[in-house]
């Protein structure tokens, strides 16, 4: 168990390989005391996609350890932002004009 | 048409068939909520499947009657006979609809128009109006409060949306809609609700778990937001409030929703929808409501709301079983084009006599290795033979529900109590024949229900039930399927019968008749006894129709009949058209086939009853006919000769024959028009020698036997009373 865990996210979060990013995401928040995950280079998310970061997200309060995004692709912010999930990630995005509510 | 179009088609008058069977059933059991539920799907599928293929004037049509539907299962109105039967006129009217797009026309004529918005006009009596006032609302909406978290926006529609697990695999992405739905209008605020989301180890991940609240500001109409979620509606669970909505309808949905009251109410307080105060004395006065009764503990209060979330999980999981089950269904059965299916039987038909052709001479060949080969090979093609035939089974209960919907409606229009009893629904024949024997079936039973059951009150006076009764049955009989339509009424009345028989010239006035052969004159052409002619039955069109229709499927119909106590028309119908076991017999030169089924045992004839027609079989009566005679085969007799028993409908017959062949796969090859009026052959088919041998028709043959015997019978009994 090593310290913080940081994962570079290049490919996009769709459900066509939703299976197998569900096993990195969770090796990846095993491995160690906390994860941070950087999705800036993350083309496309979609529904599996987000649901992935909500359950990792989830995961990692339950076994009390801190997932934090560290970084935001234009799509990852737009489909949080949409989702009105950026407080519950509680991450710090790069706030632009648009203000959703 | 193209292809989307009749797959269409195909489809939706199944969909229409299931909504009608559930409007029927919803009449007996109006608070059958799984019921109203799947009416509902039905007709949402069609108007989801008419906007696919964009035929406007069903789907238009459609929402307006998923509408009534809609606020049916929602409970707002209540099941009434005028309901089903409104909402079973919008089913023939669809119908019709389909008829109209099936012909390739582009919109329906106008007499089909004009019914439909007569049917519209009468739906709108059950419809609410909120749509007007929706629009008003948005109108008159100018204040600018509502921008910003936190403030309530009372103006705005509701959606609650739960997407089911199947979604995303279905290759639907959830957030789609919702993004589409800003082309509607504006969505103040959107709260995603992941608490479905299960713990890592459980979690499929191509599975979907989130459901959403949102606040949309539109001036679409309801109807507008729902096509948005068409595409998935019967995977989601969708619920729309509109702007202004009471607070305790607010309350209904926290209820309704899986999700914990608590959570669900702060998320509807976040998007705006209530205040906090408005769900504090909400929570509470349902809580002071649940609590009317006395020292119920606070415990058993939130028991109790655990179990309404617990009822309302279940539903919605059981609800979803069901989707998944279907989906399997679906999956497990494929759709074959008719022809294909016919073609598939001819072409083992041709195995089927190409197989005895190599079986016969691998025989004469006398090569052991050859003959097992050839044995085992036609094992299989007899096994092919079944499966091929099974194809083709269908089950005859289709055919007897549509007969509800008869009952119902012609009950309605006579004026009398009517039940159907349908027994043996699940009995198989061939698809031919299941298509051809409904407009018999029809004619019967309206007879039976128009001139059989009499009126509610001539009941009572005769001391039955006032309700009548006409049941369906079907089942297997040696080789056959026999199909009864029994009724409880008047009986067939036996000097009206004779009388207009009389009158017609049919018999003469001094002959004299059994009763049953009194009651056979019905099956006479042109023969009705009703005085007075109704628009059901009794047009002249009669039951010599109904018999011609069930004899050109080598059937035959009885009828029995009780005066008083009900009549019962007895269909017996060959399982199948094609491909029968048969037994092989020789006269002479010549073979013939007898079908397999019909045969009890073989013995040998012995030389004494050499010039009468029937022997003693172990105590019983068996009457017989000779081949020999009857085709007048003139060949030497041979030494010793056979009787083949047979049975058909429960009477005993013998069939004198020469030899015994033994048992023989028949493909029927039915004889041509010239040949139509031979009495006593059924078909012809081909040996595997080439040589053709003739099918006898055992029922004609044993029948023929029967009336001669008969006549014999009465000459000689006539003939000692003329001596006295």
């Amino acid at each position: 168990m090593g310290g913080k865990q940081r994962l570079n996210w290049v490919e996009n979060l769709t459900i066509y390989h939703a299976q197998e990013h569900k096993e990195r995401l969770l090796a990846a928040l095993d491995a160690g005391s906390g994860l941070e995950l950087d999705l800036s280079q993350v083309g496309e998310i979609d529904t599996a996609g987000l649901q992935l970061l909500i359950l990792a997200k989830q995961e990692a309060a339950r076994k009390e350890k801190s997932m934090a995004i560290v970084a935001h692709s234009p799509a990852v912010r737009e489909t949080l932002d949409f989702c009105n999930l950026t407080a519950f990630f509680g991450d710090p995005v790069v706030i632009t004009a648009r203000e959703q509510s | 048409m193209d292809e989307l179009t009749s797959v269409f088609i195909q489809e939706g008058r199944e969909q229409l068939q299931a909504m009608e069977d559930g409007l029927l059933q919803l009449e007996q059991q109006p608070d059958n909520h799984d019921n109203i539920n799947s009416i509902f799907r039905a007709a949402h599928t069609v108007k989801g499947a008419s906007g696919v293929i964009e035929c406007h004037f069903i789907e238009a049509f459609t929402h307006k009657a998923e509408n009534v539907l809609d606020r049916l299962r929602n409970g707002e109105i209540q099941v009434s006979s005028e309901l089903t039967g409104l909402l079973l006129r919008c089913c023939d009217h669809l119908g019709r609809l389909m008829d109209v797009l099936e012909a390739g026309q582009a919109e329906p004529p106008a007499e089909v128009s004009a019914a439909g918005n007569t049917l519209l006009e009468e739906l709108s009596a059950y419809m609410v109006t909120p749509e007007p006032s929706a629009g008003g609302m948005v109108e008159a909406e100018s204040e600018v409060e509502t921008s910003g978290g936190g403030v309530v926006n009372t103006d705005s529609w509701h959606i609650s949306v739960r997407f089911g697990p199947h979604m995303l695999r279905g290759g639907m992405d959830p957030l789609s809609f919702l993004r589409y739905l800003t082309s509607l209008g504006e969505i103040l605020a959107l709260e995603t609700i992941p608490d479905a989301l299960p713990a890592a180890d459980e979690m499929d991940p191509e599975a979907c778990y989130l459901g959403f609240e949102i606040r949309l500001q539109t001036r679409a109409t309801k109807a507008d937001i729902e096509r948005v979620f068409d595409f998935c509606r019967d995977d989601c669970e969708l619920r729309i409030l509109p702007p202004n909505s009471k607070l305790t309808e607010y309350l209904k949905l926290i209820q309704e929703l899986p999700e914990d009251e608590m959570r669900l109410g702060e998320m509807l307080v976040r998007c705006g929808a209530l205040t906090q105060h408005e769900l504090d004395d909400g929570l509470s006065s349902q809580q002071s409501g649940t609590s009317d009764e006395p020292t119920s503990p606070i415990g058993e209060i939130l028991i109790e709301q655990k179990v309404v979330q617990k009822e309302v999980v279940e539903a919605a999981a059981s609800k979803q079983t069901r989707v998944q089950e279907k989906k399997a269904v679906e999956a497990r059965s494929i759709r074959v084009q008719a022809d294909k299916l016919d073609q598939l039987i001819d072409l083992v038909g041709e195995l089927v006599i190409a197989g005895a052709s190599a079986n016969l001479l691998a025989q004469r060949s006398g090569q052991g290795e050859l003959v097992e080969s050839t044995s085992i090979l036609s094992r299989l093609v007899e096994n092919i033979r079944d499966a091929a035939l099974q194809l083709r089974m269908v089950q005859i209960g289709e055919t007897f529900t549509r007969f509800n919907r008869v009952v119902r409606d012609v009950s309605k229009e006579l004026g009398k109590e009517i039940d159907l009893v349908i027994s043996g629904a699940e009995t198989e024949l061939d698809k031919s024949v299941v298509e051809k024997i409904g407009d018999p079936l029809m004619h019967l039973v309206r007879n039976s229900m128009d001139h059989g059951i009499e009126a509610g009150d001539a009941r009572e006076a005769a001391g039955k039930s006032r309700r009548g009764r006409v049941e369906l049955n079907a089942y297997h009989d040696s080789g056959s399927i026999v199909i009864e339509v029994v009724d409880d009424g008047r009986g067939l009345p036996r000097d009206k019968i004779l009388q207009k028989a009389i009158d017609k010239g049919l018999v003469q006035p001094t002959q004299t008749l059994t009763d049953q052969e009194i009651i056979n004159l019905i099956w006479e052409p042109g023969f009705s006894t009703v005085e007075q002619v109704t628009n059901l039955s009794g047009r002249g069109v009669g039951m010599d129709v109904v018999r011609r229709n069930i004899q050109s499927l080598r059937g035959s119909c009885e009828v029995s009949s009780v005066e008083g106590q009900g009549c019962t028309f007895t269909i017996r119908l060959p399982l199948t058209l094609a491909i029968i076991d048969g037994f092989l017999v020789g006269v002479g030169k010549a073979s013939y086939v007898i079908p397999l089924d019909m045969v009890i045992e073989c013995i040998e004839l012995n030389g004494q009853s050499n010039d009468r027609n029937f022997l003693n079989l172990r105590g019983e009566v068996l009457p017989f006919v000779r081949l020999r005679e009857m085709f007048e085969i003139e060949d030497e007799y041979p030494a010793r000769e056979n009787i083949v028993v047979v049975q058909f409908a429960g009477q005993k017959a013998g069939i004198v024959v020469d030899q015994l062949h033994g048992e023989f796969q028949t493909v029927i090859k039915p004889l041509s028009g010239i040949f139509r009026h031979l009495r006593g052959i059924g078909g012809s088919t081909i040996l595997g020698t080439g040589e053709v041998s003739l099918i006898l028709d055992v029922q004609s043959l044993v029948q023929r036997n029967n009336r001669r015997e008969e006549r014999d019978m009465n000459s000689s009994l006539a003939a000692p009373r003329q001596g006295a």
